[in-house]
């Protein structure tokens, strides 16, 4: 899934200083998973932004809403009913979900979250990268351990002799994805697989070509 | 502000401090009536939303009391609460709000004359703050 944090308070009151009517979405999906941006979070934003409005002697107009998903123009619809009552909108989704809103609504939108990286649940709160969505997936030959996201260098042949205890140098903190791969390669018993060099990647399915695109003419 | 009463919510664990405050009664122990008790099943069922509504309906104080440390009944819902207190203190404190307004504390279930301490104590440092400003808008917009 996509993770997210949410941004610092005073970056969102900031970014909504100018407004007094607030819709203020959240998204049901990737976000509420992470804890950032789901309808918990949405109220507890908005609880956060009414006391810091009532300190200042003020009171702000804040709508909650959260979407099914936010990346879906046909539940971004849904909005529609709310739009026109409002000044600003904030949402709590990822920046697929902010910029669903900002093309469909003629109306200011402010992310709430700072989206991190596709990951993995590790254990309850935490989340770790475990994909860099290069379009050309290689864990078939790497054992399971994507070499693109979890090797700070991204190596295709790792490891490099940065590697310490098996350990990656940035540090003691983070595997070494290289480390990992030649474990499991081994615990599968193919780790005749890693005498095999992997050859230059094409990084254009990786976004190098400019932004991507799928187009399913099945669906479309 | 001399007159100052402060309202204060205490969100009390069934099997700890409720059972304390109700210990406290019995044994004639007396303890502010500025606090509110709301008995919950644990801890562990007291969300950040709660303490934040809370103050924003205009309580000028809430803790949280909950089993001593290794005690929970449900295992560790005092310690899932402890961390929503900090992090409604890391919200209040982000806002400029005093992050003594909101407090977790731990007691056993026959420790009735510590629940009326930590009340009064409780109690005193919210009456020093003064009140919550939520209210002054409030009152205000009734005002109006
Ligand atoms: S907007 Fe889409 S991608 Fe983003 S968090 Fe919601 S469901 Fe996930
Ligand atoms: S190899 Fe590419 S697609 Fe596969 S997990 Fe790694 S980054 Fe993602």
């Amino acid at each position: 899934m996509i993770t997210a944090e949410q941004k610092p308070i005073q970056e969102i009151i900031g970014y909504i200083a100018p407004y007094g009517k607030i819709l203020l979405v959240g998204c049901n999906e990737c976000v509420t998973v992470c804890a950032a941006g789901g309808r918990k979070e949405v109220g507890l934003l908005a609880s956060a932004l009414h006391l810091n409005s009532l300190k200042q002697g003020k009171t702000i107009d804040i709508k909650e809403i959260t979407l099914e998903r936010q990346c879906d123009p046909e539940y971004v619809e849904e909005l529609i009913s709310y739009i026109n009552d409002v000044d600003a909108v904030v949402s709590m989704a990822c920046g697929c979900g902010v910029q669903t809103i900002a093309g469909r609504y003629n109306t200011p939108v402010f992310p709430a979250v700072n989206t991190k990286f596709m990951g993995a649940s590790k254990s309850q709160g935490i989340w770790e990268e475990r994909c860099q969505g290069c379009g050309d997936c290689m864990l078939g030959i790497t054992g399971g351990i994507c070499p693109v996201a979890r090797c700070s260098k991204s190596l295709l042949n790792g490891p490099c002799g940065g590697t310490s205890a098996g350990q990656c140098e940035i540090g003691p903190d983070t595997d070494c994805a290289w480390r990992l791969i030649w474990e499991r390669l081994v615990e599968l018993g193919i780790q005749d697989r890693y005498e095999e060099l992997n050859e230059a990647k094409d990084w254009r399915p990786a976004g190098g070509a400019g932004p991507r695109r799928i187009i399913r003419e099945d669906l479309a | 502000m001399e007159n100052f009463e402060p309202e204060i919510v205490a969100f009390c664990c069934h099997y700890c401090a409720y059972t304390a405050a109700d210990m406290a009664g019995s044994k004639r122990i007396s303890y502010p009536s500025n606090v509110k008790i709301i008995r919950v099943p644990c801890t562990g069922k007291v969300d950040a939303i709660h303490l934040m509504k809370a103050l924003e309906k205009g309580a000028d104080g809430v803790y949280v009391a909950g089993c001593l440390e290794g005690d929970c009944h449900f295992k560790n819902g005092n310690l899932r609460a402890k961390a929503r207190v900090a992090r409604v203190q890391k919200f209040l404190e982000d806002l400029g709000w005093e992050t003594e307004r909101v407090e977790m504390l731990n007691m056993s279930a026959g420790m009735g004359e510590h629940f009326a301490k930590t009340a009064r104590e409780f109690t005193e440092k919210i009456k020093t703050l003064g009140p919550n400003p939520v209210k002054e808008v409030k009152t205000a917009s009734k005002a109006v």
